[in-house]
């Protein structure tokens, strides 16, 4: 799907070529239909926009967000560790910072507009949130160490050579960082898995399913293109079956049959297996988008591995599946998407994620019934992490498209 | 892939035993958490360190999550109670961990080892005690329930009769569903039911009007009576559907830990009985009475014969209070629901102890 | 797959490829079987520890809980598989009207990003932002109790002018349906033949115009007659019921939809339709610029440059991406139970609550959905071949 003509008709909005009435009357009303329909467009937009102002300002209390700000994000969460997560966040933010230095290290400008916009807007919110003045503090000192971070890499990008694969080890060792941080355990007091919740458990549960199901996915595609009959069978079986069953059925399994299947007295905590259900589920899915990207490799590239001596192994690891991957990348993100939202139907098997927590909050009696608010919140950041996830996807599948 | 599938499992199970039995592993044979034939969960608890408490977890006077993050309620003081006496301190709030499970998982999370304790509006039947059914244990009733039915008064009804034609919202898996479906059919009443998995959203779709009544025990009914935007316009009907013994539930064959849970069950209406509350339990330990002085620990050894400390009792009323207090605190005072058949036998209540001697 | 020759029988067996190829897929299997077999072992061994047993006797017992609406009769003393039955035809009513209003969404949504109209271009894009970028769950909440209660009152509220929605009485949504009378039914069977028909001509047409050039007029008049006449059926032929309030508050005539399944409905079908939406975007973009050009360059106007030369082309990249949407839309369908909508995951649920039984419970709901894809996927695959047929 590279050769992607945009048609004439969705040319971008040329505003600037005759002012704002020629704009109107092209984009607008370009014929009566079109007027009619922008009219009642137009009005109805209006409506619901009204109609929205209307409740936010007279009926809606929103109370319920700023009196349990810690709650949505981090849950139960010791009060007295909260510097464990701070300390998380500062070491995502300075990785991330950095990151995004050197993959922008050879643009005309670090701090485009776009970027500037955002890190404006996280300032923003920095300032605003209802929560203790230190908590705002920190969370500006770590923005402003984000923008840090990013000329720091963009220096680093310039000057160290081979940099990006250092910043990949970074990330992967930080992970270990913080699981440590998170779960304690090593000279810290240890947290156990029942006290997180909100926002903070349904990244940790997608980060962590995301990193399980990607290799998962990878070796089960692979399966299903080998030609070694059994394993293909076994593949074709496992994707096929785990693809034909919704969900919240394997969560069942998880949360009902799991305790069943192993031996008597272990008991995996219960975000454990709401883990390894989603890992599960989701391998089965990526499997099939790393597959599609397999099978558009062409023969050609096998051939010239093989004539070049390579083993089949090797022509797997270093010629089909990097090509693979890469066409897969907006399947796979698309995937990884769908995975975040997932985590939702964890509510439902009681697992206090952004959800769960927030169905804990309105059953206080004294917030019943402010479920539209509370509703509306979470589905903003629910939003927002999974646009920018999209956003991401396209950035990286630009940034990889050597074809011309 | 199946490489892959059992090293995950690996490592997720590997994740997992650190925390729960970091002090167990190195006694070896006691590592297993779960009560089998040898080796009480009594002892797994205490080399663990931490009691995990199966609650509801969204029933306004029974358990919820309050805003700074805690729990809540009368299920909730139960296990406060019992972990005070089990860890021998009233500061019991880092060593509890709740589990919120919903009416269909509670069970298999409790016969998994997953909690070591239910104390989630359970109710006590016959099938869910005997080994052939659920197979578990039940404590002490610490509330005395039935089924009620809660209408709209601008609904017109007044009998169950009445409600020929209308709608009923209900939680699923509950013994409340089929308390009705039985109740209707007897009746030979035609109704719709519309069900839920949880308690919120049968709450949400009755506080909307979707539902002409909700059914549910009549203590929820009337917590929920207060939090509805205007309670004069919910009232509850005068049918009690069913009996609802509701009291903290541990796993079967495993008659140690379920001694203890019983008895601090107890102990806390034996407190009451006393008169010995949150206060006064320090002078209590002054007391002459015989009964205060071994119910206490000052004398005798009935802690010990439990597996506990003597002075069990201590801890858990200072942890909690008294079964009154406990039940002053969170369901009389907040949600205004008269005792009745909570009050202690001496009120005509059917709250009575075995004595302890 | 490896070199044969001559010097076969000098190659040591651990430099033989075939040798490793029979001895891995033997270790896989062999592992896989071990996994399998410790695993049920377990359970089974569990299962007896705690005096359950594993089979499927308990269909036959009676259910005894209640279920808010079917379309069979059902009562509470009913046997377990009648409510899985009565579950399995809730969940396939809701998901072949998903279907068919998804599609219809998401080919309106995907050719409205092609819109000249600046607004209806926008509105399309985000609503495709909006929906995918959040989780259905949350989604299903706001239409239930958002938008249907908001919309429902105690009194009937008249929507569109002919629809009307209440909390009353049972509640639903109530939309102008035909009777089942006599009329009704013949009027609907002489819809389906003219449609028939109409296919028929159409291909007749087709061939007398390629074969023997003729103009094709007379068939073509014949469509249209076929066409007024249908319209007509369509219109006084059914005889269409429409809802009415009744003086109790209630609503007569009419189909009656429960709240529940109008609130899971809408909410998949917008949600899938997000996605096909942009299937069809995308399928519409792969079609070659050139084809556009020479659309336009015959002199045809945007409506039937996209009716008669893109869309149909696209179609041949949109179909086989439909079908892992249809099926998704069919698994997410077990989200029904958060809303209250008695669907078979539902059901199964509520069995596996009364009887205690997980992996018997768990059998039936995956063997259900499973069946339930695999026809989708059959379906989809004979829909996916006619239109590469046309392919010349």
């Amino acid at each position: 799907m590279t050769t992607t003509f945009p048609p004439s008709s969705s040319a971008p909005p040329a505003s600037n070529s005759g002012g704002l009435m020629a704009w109107l009357r092209k984009n607008l009303f370009n014929n009566w239909l079109n007027g009619i329909l922008t009219v009642a467009i137009s009005a109805m937009l209006v409506w619901v926009g009204m109609s929205f102002l209307e409740w936010a300002f007279t009926v809606a209390q929103w109370s319920v967000i700023p009196a349990n700000w810690q709650l949505y994000f981090v849950g139960r969460y010791p009060n007295d560790q909260y510097w464990r997560l701070w300390a998380i966040f500062g070491l995502v933010a300075i990785l991330s910072g950095l990151s995004w230095g050197i993959l922008a290290r050879n643009t005309a400008q670090l701090f485009t507009k776009t970027a500037l916009i955002c890190l404006g807007l996280l300032g923003v919110f920095g300032v605003i949130m209802p929560a203790p003045l230190t908590s705002r503090l920190l969370f500006l000192g770590a923005v402003i160490l984000l923008a840090a971070a990013a000329w720091g890499g963009r220096q680093l990008g310039h000057s160290v050579a081979g940099i990006g694969r250092w910043i990949s080890f970074a990330w992967i060792a930080s992970f270990f960082v913080v699981m440590w941080l998170l779960a304690g355990g090593f000279g810290l007091e240890s947290v156990s898995t029942g006290n997180w919740g909100g926002l903070l458990l349904t990244l940790f549960i997608s980060v962590v399913s995301i990193l399980l199901c990607f290799p998962m996915g990878v070796l089960l595609a692979l399966g299903r293109q080998s030609s070694l009959p059994v394993v293909r069978l076994l593949s074709v079986l496992y994707i096929e079956i785990i693809r034909g069953v919704p969900l919240i059925a394997i969560l069942f399994i998880g949360q009902n049959m799991i305790p069943l299947f192993l031996p008597q007295g272990m008991r995996p905590d219960n975000v454990y297996r709401a883990i390894l259900g989603l890992t599960l589920f989701s391998a089965a899915y990526l499997a099939e988008n790393v597959r599609g990207g397999l099978q558009a490799i062409p023969r050609g590239q096998m051939e010239a591995a093989h004539a070049l001596g390579l083993n089949p192994a090797l022509t797997t690891m270093l010629i089909i599946l990097p090509q693979a991957l890469k066409i897969s990348i907006p399947a796979i993100v698309g995937q990884f998407i769908s995975l975040f939202q997932d985590t939702t139907l964890l509510s439902i098997v009681s697992i206090l994620e952004l959800l769960g927590i927030s169905r804990s909050i309105l059953a206080n009696p004294s917030f019943i019934g402010r479920y539209w608010e509370v509703y509306l919140f979470i589905g903003v950041i629910y939003w927002l992490f999974c646009y920018l996830m999209s956003i991401g996807s396209r950035r990286i599948e630009a940034s990889l498209n050597t074809e011309h | 892939m199946l490489f892959a599938a059992t090293l995950s499992v690996a490592t997720l199970t590997a994740c997992t035993t650190p925390e729960t039995t970091d002090d167990a592993a190195a006694d070896g044979d006691e590592a297993a958490p779960t009560a089998t034939a040898e080796g009480s969960l009594l002892s797994a608890i205490r080399d663990r360190g931490t009691l995990v408490c199966g609650v509801e977890g969204s029933i306004p006077g029974f358990s919820f999550v309050e805003s700074d993050g805690s729990y809540s309620g009368l299920d909730v003081d139960v296990c406060r109670a019992v972990a005070a006496a089990v860890f021998e301190t009233s500061e019991v709030d880092d060593l509890i961990e709740y589990r919120n499970l919903d009416s269909t998982e509670r069970f298999t999370a409790l016969a998994g080892g997953e909690v070591d304790m239910l104390s989630r509006n359970t109710t006590w039947t016959s099938s869910r005690d005997a080994a052939g059914g659920n197979g578990m244990e039940f404590a002490p009733t610490t509330f005395y329930d039935g089924q009620g039915m809660m209408v709209t008064t601008a609904s017109g009804i007044q009998t169950l009769e009445d409600l020929e034609g209308r709608s009923v919202c209900v939680e699923t898996g509950t013994t409340t569903e089929l308390n009705l479906a039985d109740r209707m059919r007897e009746l030979g009443v035609n109704y719709n039911e519309v069900k839920f998995q949880d308690s919120d959203a049968t709450y949400a779709a009755y506080a909307e009007g979707r539902c002409e009544a909700v059914t549910s025990d009549r203590s929820q009914l009337a917590a929920r009576r207060t939090t509805l935007p205007s309670p004069d316009e919910h009232a509850l009907l005068d049918v009690t559907m069913s009996k609802e013994p509701l009291g903290p539930v541990t796993m079967n064959n495993d008659s140690e830990w379920f001694d203890v849970v019983k008895w601090v069950t107890y102990g806390l209406v034996q407190a009451e009985e006393f008169g010995i509350t949150q206060d006064s339990v320090q002078e209590a330990l002054q007391s002459e009475n015989p009964e205060i002085r071994r119910f206490l620990g000052v004398e005798g050894d009935l802690g010990s014969q439990l597996g506990l400390s003597n002075e069990f009792m201590v801890y858990a009323v200072e942890a909690v209070g008294n079964y009154g207090e406990v039940y002053e605190r969170n369901i009389g005072g907040q949600l205004g629901i008269d005792r009745g058949l909570n009050m202690l036998w001496t009120d005509g209540g059917l709250m009575y102890s075995p004595p302890f001697r | 797959m490896t070199p044969t020759g001559d010097r076969e029988e000098r190659i040591p067996i651990w430099r033989d490829q075939r040798f490793w190829n029979i001895a891995f897929q033997v270790l896989a299997l062999a592992a896989v079987i071990l996994l399998l077999t410790t695993l049920f072992g377990n359970a089974l061994r569990t299962l007896q520890s705690q005096g359950r047993q594993f089979n499927f006797d308990f269909l036959g017992n009676p259910a005894s809980f209640n279920i808010g609406e079917s379309v069979i009769p059902y009562q509470t003393q009913d046997p377990y598989w009648k409510a899985f039955l009565v579950g399995l035809l809730n969940t396939l009513r809701l998901i072949v009207v998903g279907f068919v209003l998804t599609t219809i969404i998401g080919i309106f949504a995907g050719i409205a990003s092609f819109s000249n109209n600046w607004l209806v271009k926008k509105i399309s894009q985000v609503y495709v932002e909006l929906i995918r970028n959040t989780p259905l769950l949350l989604q299903l909440f706001a239409w239930y109790f958002g938008v249907i209660f908001g919309l429902a009152g105690d009194q009937p509220r008249r929507l569109l002018r002919a629809i009307f929605i209440t909390k009353r009485q049972g509640g639903g949504v109530f939309i102008p349906w035909f009777t089942g009378e006599p009329v009704s039914l013949t009027s609907f069977g002489l819809l389906i033949a003219a449609a028939i028909a109409a296919v028929v001509l159409w291909r007749w047409r087709i061939h007398v115009m390629e074969t023997q050039g003729a103009s094709g007029q007379p068939q073509a008049i014949a469509l249209a007659v076929l066409g007024i006449v249908s319209i007509f059926l369509f219109f006084f032929g059914l005889a269409w019921q429409f809802p009415q309030p009744t003086e109790a508050g209630g609503v007569t005539g009419g189909l009656r939809m429960s709240l529940e399944y109008a609130a899971i409905l809408a909410g998949l079908v917008f949600y899938t339709g997000a996605f096909i939406a942009e299937i069809v975007r995308a399928g519409i973009q792969a079609v070659s610029k050139g084809q556009w050009e020479a659309g336009r360059a015959l002199g045809l106007d945007a409506g039937k440059l996209m009716r008669l030369i893109v869309f149909p082309q696209a179609l041949r990249v949109i179909i086989p991406s439909l079908n892992s949407q249809y099926m998704n839309l069919a698994k997410n369908s077990s989200l029904a139970l958060a809303i209250g909508y008695p669907d078979i995951y539902s059901t199964a649920s509520t069995t596996f609550n009364q009887t205690g039984r997980p992996i018997e419970v768990f059998i039936l709901i995956a063997a259900t959905y499973l069946t339930i894809n695999l026809v989708i996927s059959l379906a989809m695959n004979s829909l996916n071949r006619a239109v590469e047929l046309k392919e010349r």
